[in-house]
This record gives structure tokens, sequence and C-alpha cells, in this order.
């Protein structure tokens, strides 16, 4: 496929920079670098490498919260009731089909209300803009008891809105069956986490530039093919760090599943396993095992986004 | 974040200079905000350090008000002895129990006195996070307390919580229904005639069938009416705990379960109905029978007064003993309600015990009955005229406590309720072969083989 980029931006460092080496003003801007984000660094590190490691060390341990006398060492003892269960099988095949429909939903979504809000008029942009982000600002907890209300068959609205449709009665429990509670709340993510994915997407919007467009239209491509041979490969590092946060968070999906079902119907996520072991059975060397495979499970995604997709981030930030 | 080429990050002096009233700002900030943690600090620990009198804290489950004014009553008793002061927990009795669990499993000083849900008590007490109880209070507390609510305090021949308030099921009907159904409601009734008269009538028989605590309730009762057990033998080793699932009641109260779920006429969305659920529609025009708290009566008068609801309906309201599971056994009623422990880690505990003595006094038991519906656990509360006059199934309430069974008591009670209702539901999908399912999932949970 033939695609049109621009050759990478140009380095700003001075002509006079010795060749090879560095200038001092690089030299003192790489320390000022590090010395405003030391501090932070030192702070992600004591906030997630320690609970980490700690978590690590506990899935060794047969430890009950309420029984700490019993520790026992078990090396990998957890991991193997864990791989071993069909339970946790069930709970990674829920995670990866409620990961995939709604990041591929929101994807594509995602990027029609980029190109609205890009092509807006100007006056437009901010209100369009503000609207599209009120749902990613309502907080997860409440957006998910929304949608139980919504769907809910004392309290919702849905059944008597969508009586019409075959199949769908005021009676219509969608909390009772796995596939319709799965499909509430596919649905409750889709809706607030699009305009995520939006926004990262209209920033990628931002990045293609104009004469690349104005080139291919006094080539005469037409509209289709100038999106998909140049806005889109112009955009390819924007789509795939859109893809790879919403992956990372959609695997983690705890809260929907918790205020809608339960867990009940076969709707248990991986996060849920993990809750349901760590806090409500306080086995904590157990539920530390299913959040190490669960942490594990989120830096494969991460690794298989950055190789498998060829992602150079630092492209994406425009410093190569 | 993408940026446009050739914007790379480069600090200025301008942005650097704006720097210095920022740092002032946060550093006002920052101490603003480290006076007030230090003055919260003194404050909470004012009075003790200057001599005054000790304050308690009692963690309590939400309710109207009711615990808030026994503190307050019980602080003015003790004659400047203490002060109670209460701290609220999570709406529902998970997600209480695994706040205290945490707490005290860090030792936290702050707890003195907990309001327990009833099956949590074995859990803290074999962790040693209850304080042991002093005989001469235990002897004091424990006179005149209804069984069953005696029965959920006591661990290892042990009473390890104060008995403050005990609630059980009773059978609703309404009474139209119940008459033109021909069912005669003053001898005990089944299930099955239950099922029998709701479809006759073609009204809704409103029980609990969400994946939710509310479904070991129903499933215990189920099985304890039968004459069985959910844990056969008990044992503080989890390897050596003995489960009754597979026995002739627990299959009887299976096949209940089942016949219930199917009969049609448990009104839609069975499998994710609550009590609130059930209280619902049993106010509507299509209710015919229900099993539920006694809450209900008085959620139904709120009701009328507020003018959502015919005084009709409540007027319509028949109540009586938890129905059979089969016709010549009595049935064994829900058990619920409150018991208070005392933590292990309180600074105060001979006054935490004096407080819990003040708090759950006839006196305290009946006011919190009256004005919180929360029925009392002291059998003579309900001969109180205030408690009579507001509940006119009070003795009906007093009778179903003294046949109620507790729920299986055991420090692994989040495992079995886990599974259970992991493997009871939906209750549509229970079979014969349900109990022996749920038997092998829970054995090999308690032994560490298997995931919940």
């Amino acid at each position: 496929m033939t695609t049109t980029t621009l050759p990478p931006g140009r380095k700003t460092e001075p002509v006079s920079a010795p060749p090879g080496g560095i200038s001092d003003r690089s030299r003192a801007e790489r320390r000022l670098g590090w010395m405003l984000a030391g501090p932070a660094f030192v702070v992600m590190m004591l906030v997630t490498a320690y609970p980490i490691l700690q978590a690590v060390y506990y899935s060794l341990f047969n430890y009950r919260l309420t029984d700490p006398g019993n520790r026992s060492f078990i090396g990998l003892g957890n991991y193997g009731v864990i791989l071993t269960d069909p339970l946790w099988w069930q709970a990674v095949g829920v995670t990866v089909i409620i990961t995939v429909v709604t990041v591929v939903v929101e994807l594509v979504l995602g990027f029609g209300l980029a190109l609205v809000m890009s092509k807006a008029l100007q006056s437009l942009r901010p209100i369009l803009r503000a609207a599209i982000l009120i749902p990613y600002a309502v907080i997860t907890v409440v957006s998910a008891f929304s949608w139980q209300f919504a769907f809910n068959i004392t309290t919702g609205f849905v059944n008597s809105w969508l009586a019409w449709l075959p199949g769908i009665s005021p009676d219509t429990d969608w909390f009772g069956d796995r596939w319709t509670s799965l499909l509430v709340i596919c649905l409750a993510e889709i809706w607030k986490t699009t305009p995520f994915i939006s926004l990262l997407l209209l920033a990628g919007l931002a990045q293609v530039p104009d004469v690349l467009q104005e080139a291919a239209q006094v080539d005469g491509a037409t509209w289709w093919q100038r999106m998909w041979r140049v806005t889109i490969p112009n955009m390819k590092a924007a789509i795939m760090v859109a893809l790879l946060f919403r992956s990372l968070d959609a695997f983690r999906i705890f809260d929907s599943i918790f205020v809608m079902t339960a867990g009940a119907n076969g709707t248990e996520s991986v996060s849920f396993l993990a809750y349901r072991q760590t806090i409500s059975r306080v086995e904590i060397g157990l539920g530390s095992a299913v959040s190490v495979l669960l942490f594990l499970a989120v830096v494969l995604i991460a690794f298989g986004f950055i190789k498998g997709f060829k992602i150079d981030l630092a492209q994406a930030r425009g410093e190569r | 974040m993408p940026n446009a080429p050739g914007n790379g990050p480069r600090p200025t002096l301008n942005s650097l200079g704006r720097a210095a009233p920022r740092t002032g700002w946060r550093r006002g900030l920052a101490g603003a905000a480290a006076a007030l943690v230090a003055s919260g600090t003194l404050a909470a620990c004012g009075s003790d350090s200057e001599g005054g009198p000790p304050t308690l804290t009692w963690y309590i489950n939400p309710d109207s008000g009711g615990q808030a004014e026994i503190a307050a009553r019980c602080s003015d008793q003790s004659d400047g002895a203490y002060r109670i002061e209460v701290s609220q927990l999570p709406r529902n009795a998970d997600g209480q129990r695994e706040q205290l669990v945490r707490r005290l499993a860090a030792q936290d000083e702050s707890i003195d006195i907990m309001s327990l849900d009833v099956p949590f008590a074995p859990e803290l007490a074999q962790a040693g996070f209850l304080a042991p109880v002093p005989s001469d209070v235990a002897s004091r507390v424990s006179e005149g307390v209804v069984q069953g609510s005696l029965e959920s305090a006591t661990w290892n021949d042990e009473l390890v919580g104060i008995p403050f308030w005990a609630n059980t099921q009773l059978l609703w009907y309404r009474k139209s229904v119940a008459e033109a159904a021909g069912l005669d409601m003053e001898q005990p009734v089944t299930w099955d005639q239950l099922i029998e008269a709701a479809q006759d009538q073609e009204k809704i028989l409103s029980a609990q069938g969400r994946r939710a605590e509310s479904l070991t309730v129903w499933l215990n009762a189920l099985i304890e009416s039968a004459g069985g057990h959910i844990i056969a033998k008990n044992s503080t080793d989890p390897d050596n705990i003995e489960l009754g699932l597979d026995s002739p009641a627990a299959t009887r109260a299976a096949e209940v379960m089942h016949d219930v779920a199917v009969s049609g006429v448990v009104g839609p969305a069975f499998s994710t109905s609550s009590e609130d659920t059930s209280a619902s529609q049993f106010e509507s025009s299509d209710a015919g029978f229900m099993v539920n708290w006694p809450y209900v009566w008085a959620q139904a008068l709120t009701k009328v007064e507020a003018g959502t609801l015919e005084q009709s309906v409540p007027d319509d309201y028949g109540w009586t003993l938890y129905p059979r599971v089969d016709e010549d056994t009595p049935s064994a009623p829900p058990l619920g309600g409150i018991n208070l422990g005392v933590s292990a880690y309180s600074r105060y505990v001979d006054f935490a015990y004096e407080a819990t003595e003040c708090i759950t006094s006839d006196e305290n038991q009946a006011y919190y009955m009256v004005t919180n519906g929360n029925p009392a656990a002291s059998a003579a509360v309900y001969d109180d005229p205030d408690v009579q006059e507001a509940y006119p199934m009070a003795d009906t309430i007093r009778e179903s406590l003294e046949a109620a069974a507790p729920r299986p008591l055991t420090p692994y009670y989040s495992e079995v309720t886990g599974g259970l209702q992991r493997e009871y539901h939906p209750p549509s999908s229970v079979t014969a072969e349900t109990g022996a399912a749920a038997q092998a999932l829970i054995s090999a949970v308690l032994r560490g083989d298997q995931l919940l």
C-alpha cells in the first residue's frame, strides 16, 4: 500500500553542536529534566513498585488475614491452584470478550467523534468537545449504577422504550442471563470511555499535516482514499497509543461488574476474582497470586502492542 | 501524548520564573493541610490526654439514627465515665465485615464496639479479634434473650457477642388472596400449598432469588426446616468441616427452591430479586404471598403517610410463621440481626463492655424497635406497650425468633456462603445434584484447592 508521510522532523539542536556529542545546553536541559521528573519518579516507584513486589512475595504463601499464625511458604502452589481452575479461565474469557468488544467499538465510534470534533465549526468546537467528554467525567461506579437502574426491571425505562423490538418485553430481565448482562456491561463501558479514545484520536488528527491532504487532493484522491492513504497512516502512532491505553484499562474492568451483577451468571472478570479472594475471603496469598497473574497479563498486552505493532512512542511524541 | 513535530519540551525562563509565587502558594496550602491534620489529631486525642472521660468508638451499620441516639443516651447515663461516638460502616453486611476484618487485622485501636451482622462473630472470635466477654456480663446479657440470637453470639461454647437486635423473616400474605384461595392461615402452611394457592389465584409468591446473602438466608431456612444443616460437623480446622448438603433434608430443600423458582408465580426477574424487590411486589395489586423481614410493615406505613400507597394495602397484610417444607415438621425461620462485639485491641475493654450493657438494655431495645424498625433480641421487649402498638405482629416475631435457626456458624462463613450462592444460583437451575456439587466446591475451596 502506498502511504504518504512526512520525513521525521528535524532536530532542533544548534548547528554548532559538536558532531556526535551533546551540547552543553542539551546536557543542562537533560539534567533539568531529571530534576523536574525525579521526585515524581521516586514517588511512582514507591507507590507502584513496592505494592507489586509485596504482592509477588505474598503470592508465594498460604496466608489468611484472620489466621496469620498459620502462614506458610508454598512456592508456586497458589499459581497451580489458579491455573488449573476452570473458574480462572472462565474469568479470563469474560475479560477478553469485554476488552475486545469494547475497544473495537470504542475505536470506531471514537474515530467518528474525533472527525466530527476536528471538522466542526470553530465556534462549536469547545462546546462539542465538552459535551463529548461528559461521560468520561462521570465516576465509573455512578455510571454503572445509572446503567443498572436503566435496565433494571423495576426501576428501568429501557424495556418500555424498546418494547417494540422483537424479544424485548416489559419483563425482559437483562441481568438474569449471561450474555444480556455482558451486553449491558459493555454498553456502559463503551458509553463511558469512548470520549477518552476520541480525544487521543483528535490529537492524532491534528498531527496530520495539511500539506499532505492538499497534495493528495490536487492529485485527485477521493475523500476515502485520503482517509486510508493519508490520514490514518499519519496517525498510526496515535491510534496505537489509544488502543494500548484502552486495552490495558478494559482488561482491568471491575466496577461495572461489581455494581451490575456482582459476578452472577458467569460475568466475573479477572479483577473480580482477585477482589473476592483478597478482600472477601481475606486469602491474601491466593488473591495476590491472582493479582500478579492479572499484572502479567497487562504487561503482556502492553508488550504485544508495542512489539507487534511496532509502535515507537518516541515517534508519537515527535522526538524522532 | 502526541505533539506537533519540533515542539520538544523546552523549559523557558518564564515558566521557571512563574514557579516562585506558585511555590509560596503551595507551601501555604501544605502548611494549612498540616495544621488541619494536626488539629484533627489533637482533637481526637483531646479528651484522653487532658484526663477527660475516654471516648469509645462504636462502629455501626447504617440505620435511621437509632444507634447514634442510644450512644448519646448511654454517654449521659455513664455519668461522665465515658463517651460513645459512632462511626458508620458500609451499607451492606459484606462491606461491613470486610472493613472490620481489615482494620482488626491491622490491630486498629480506634475500634471499641462493633455492630456485627449475626454470621460474622465466629470468624472474628476465632481470629482473636474479640475481647473475651467477662463472665458476669455474659450471664447478665444472655438473660431473657431469644434462643436463635444467643446461639449466633456463641462460639466454642462461649458467648463472644452481646445480642442487640434480632431479625427474622415472616410469611406475609394478602388476607384477600389467602381467603379466596381457601387457605386457613391460622394453621401452618407449606411451600407447596403457597405455590398452589398463588397459581390458583394468579398472584405473586415473592422470595429472594438474587445471587446475594439473601439466597443463603433462604436456602438455610429451607434446609433447617427440612431437619438438616448446611454444616453437619463443625470444626475450627477448615479441612475437618463436614457439610450436609447431600443429605436427604438438603435435597428436599433444593427441590422446594426449584419448585418455587419454576412455579411461574414468582414474578419477573426472579434471579435478580432482592428483599426490596419482594417488598415492592407485595405492595402491588398482583401480590399474594411473600417471605421477608418485618421492615416491610414499617415501609408500607411510611408510604401510606407519604401518600404513595393506599391505606387499604397494609390493611390487607396478614402475617404468620415462615412456611414449612414438610407438613409435619415445624419451620425454622431465618435469623438476622446485630450482635455487639468488643475489639480485643480496644484500650477500654471494661468501659466498652459496660457500654454494651447499657446499649442493649430493654429500654433501648424497645426504643430501637419502635423508631428504627429493628426487632429486639430480648424477649421481654415484645410486651412493651409501645412495641405492641407499633408492631401488631410483635408476638409472631417473638415466636418466630424462638424457632429461628442461625446460618452456619463458622470462621469460614464467606467461603460457605460464597460457594452456596455460586451453586444454587439461579434457583431455577437447582436440581437434586446441586447439593453434591456445592459440597464438592465448598470443600475444595476450604482445602485451598479451588478459587471462589
